[in-house]
């Protein structure tokens, strides 16, 4: 599942904000920095992770990414196969045209995520007819060689999504985000929404296409014992800024935000007899219209020192690969997962 | 902690429900969403019902409380519900033989037994101040006037970890965070001092560090008034952290029930089992590939013949499983569970 073939997508100093507008005449009245000077790399065949909770940014990231919505600053260097690298950020629609056949996207809530007045073939099918011409059998035999990828039978083309369980929907909305031979796959809370034994049979499915079709993963989530299982490095996301990013086993194992080590410690453990010493974060998320000073996650810091209300620390590598944005990375300890 | 905590005693029974049977009848036929449920709740105990969506686990939860939607209704079984007056003294009520809108059933519900649902979002109203709503608890079941209610209020949204509960007993719910609304569901389930707390999915719509932050305050409340909690969840993570005891449903039945060191590191039923190897753990020293139960959760209208787990059970006795509903046999350890490999232990 590892391997590091060269680079397939340099993020760099990414930045989304949102206006929030009010009052008289709408007029601008700030902005909500929801991605604020966003760096990383994602390499080709490896899955990286991206974690955070609520309104820290990871779905935003997402969609800068795939081009949903134009980023305020930043660039997106994307390595196609052959060629010199192209910013995506700066393409018009036309432009973007080549790569987003490249670049899918798997969403969260496979409910709302199929359209219930389309046949799974018609869904699956769609972009297969507008960016490849297929038609009449040759689409059908391509759709069904698509189902039978994602442990579908053939004969369920002509269904409606009304007629399929949760677990059957992701599995269309995989088929659909395969169906063009991406690179790269933004899998958005991709098996949130699923209970767990379907969620199960979800992640292996994702493992084994990735292992046959060579896919790169952006996988995003808030479950870090689902990311733990898939991804091969992992970064963390608060308030719009990238916290850490580490391969998933340092990540977990000596994490160096405490961001991340109250995060880690906040995931319930299956086992009774180890009820975990939970590090409880006072408060709440901070909005991220108006963050804190400093580094934005120093007022639920148990290890601040004033130097952190003041400067805002930037991303540095502290160990092979290991990335933390925390002035005292090399002065404190902090716990990982036992293991 | 399970360890720390004697058995418990009958003099701490607060609910025992017994072959508890909800059905709803619909155009398509008739879904079985409960079939025979039985399960005791205890005084300063923790019973954590989990299992996957469409077990029944909620609607079991809801018909304790009367307020299962249209059309179900409880077709079978009783929930006794033990009342323990200061002097000892117990009055048992049937709430399955209550009307929904019954007096009797009114006094009980948030009174003696309080609720918290899964979406803090929804379950609050958007019109009205957290004040308002949660000073009507207090008017109507303990009889304050506006004053005491307002004082007792305070109190109880401070109690929860209510920043400024002053000033956020007059805010109205959508200028509170979702961890923040589900402390003063909490604080509304609590403010009459129940018996009992059933909480659906609690945490579920939080994120990891809110939830935490839930836990550890529901740990510590049930610490300090001594209720018994029945917690329903799919989280096997959260019922490790906060269960004393443990219901495993699977299609309208408990598979299995038990402690829950025991549900965890001896389980006996094969949906238990396979459950427990799905989900995904954050130690690093096991093999990368997941465990799945094969299959899906068979559709409502179709339940198979036999026992209910039959179709995905990989520990299947050819011609019996197809043919027999297992009943719930005793273990020997605690606990019983569904399934025919233990037929030899006595019949509970």
């Amino acid at each position: 599942m590892s391997g590091t073939n060269g680079t397939l997508l340099s993020v760099r100093n990414l930045s989304m904000f949102f206006p929030v507008r009010g009052g008289f005449l709408q007029g601008h009245r700030g902005e909500v920095r929801a991605v604020d000077d966003v760096s990383f790399d994602i390499q080709v065949g490896e899955t990286l992770g991206l974690v955070g909770e609520s309104g820290c940014g990871k779905t935003t990231t997402g969609r800068c990414i795939l081009r949903v919505v134009a980023p305020t600053a930043g660039e997106l260097w994307y390595h196609p196969r052959e060629g010199e690298p192209v910013d995506l950020a700066r393409l018009d629609t036309a432009g973007l045209l080549p790569w987003r056949q490249e670049i899918r996207m798997i969403f969260q809530d496979p409910f709302a995520s199929l359209n219930p007045r389309l046949p799974v073939l018609e869904i699956v099918g769609e972009c297969l007819k507008v960016n490849r011409g297929l038609r009449g059998s040759a689409l059908e035999d391509r759709v069904a060689e698509l189902l039978g990828l994602v442990g579908l039978r053939p004969e369920y083309m002509r269904r409606y999504p009304h007629a399929f369980s949760g677990g059957e929907r992701q599995r269309i909305g995989i088929a659909r985000a395969l169906a063009l031979n991406p690179r790269l796959v933004v899998a958005d809370e991709a098996v949130s929404a699923l209970d767990v034994s379907v969620r199960s049979q979800t992640l292996n499915l994702l493992q084994d296409l990735q292992n046959e079709m060579q896919l790169t993963y952006l996988f995003i989530s808030h479950d870090l014992s689902v990311v733990r299982y898939v991804c091969n490095r992992v970064a963390v996301m608060y308030v719009g800024k990238l916290v850490e990013l580490a391969d998933t086993r340092s990540l977990f194992l000596t994490p160096q935000h405490p961001y991340t080590e109250a995060l880690l410690s906040s995931v319930p453990k299956p086992d009774p007899r180890i009820r975990s010493q939970r590090i409880v974060l006072e408060g709440d998320v901070p909005d991220p219209a108006q963050p804190p000073s400093g580094c934005h996650f120093h007022p639920r810091c148990r290890y601040a020192v004033d130097r952190c209300a003041e400067e805002t620390p930037p991303l540095r590598e502290t160990a092979g690969g290991h990335h933390v944005a925390c002035h005292l990375a090399d002065e404190i300890e902090l716990a990982g997962i036992q293991g | 902690m399970p360890a720390e905590r004697p058995s418990p005693s009958a003099d701490d029974l607060l609910l025992e429900v017994r072959d508890l049977h909800v059905h709803f009848p619909l155009d398509e036929g008739t879904v079985r969403a409960v079939a025979g449920v039985d399960f005791d709740v205890y005084r300063n105990r923790t019973l954590c019902v989990v299992g996957e969506s469409g077990c029944g686990k909620s609607v079991s939860a809801q018909s304790i409380l009367q307020l299962v939607d249209r059309p179900g209704r409880i077709v079978q079984g009783q929930i006794r519900f033990h009342q323990h007056d200061a002097d000892g003294g117990v009055t048992v009520t049937d709430l399955a033989s209550l009307r929904s809108s019954s007096r009797a059933m009114r006094s009980i519900r948030g009174r003696h037994i309080g609720m918290v649902f899964q979406e803090p979002n929804t379950s609050l109203s958007p019109i009205h101040t957290v004040g308002n709503q949660i000073s009507e608890v207090i008017q109507l079941h303990l009889g304050a006037d506006e004053d005491t209610a307002r004082r007792q209020g305070i109190e109880m949204l401070e109690r929860v970890g209510i920043a400024r509960p002053a000033q956020n007993y007059d805010a109205y719910t959508f200028e509170l965070s979702g961890g923040m609304r589900q402390r003063v569901m909490i604080a509304m389930a609590l403010v009459c001092s129940p018996a009992l707390l059933i909480a659906d999915e609690p945490t579920t719509a939080l994120d990891v560090t809110t939830q935490a932050q839930i836990m550890s305050l529901l740990q510590e409340l049930q610490a300090d008034f001594g209720m018994g909690v029945m917690l329903i969840t799919h989280d096997l993570g959260v019922v490790a952290e906060m269960a004393d005891d443990v219901v495993v449903m699977y299609l309208g039945q408990v598979a299995e029930y038990g402690d829950v060191d025991r549900i965890f590191h001896a389980p006996t039923h094969p949906y238990t089992k396979a459950l427990l190897r799905s989900i995904p753990n954050l130690d690093f020293d096991q093999d990368i590939r997941l465990d799945s139960i094969r299959g899906m959760v068979p559709d409502p209208f179709h339940r198979p013949a036999g026992c209910p787990f039959g179709p995905r059970c990989d520990e299947v006795i050819e011609g019996r499983c197809e043919a027999e509903n297992p009943p719930a046999f005793s273990l020997a350890e605690g606990g019983s569970v569904r399934c025919l490999h233990y037929e030899e232990v006595t019949l509970s």
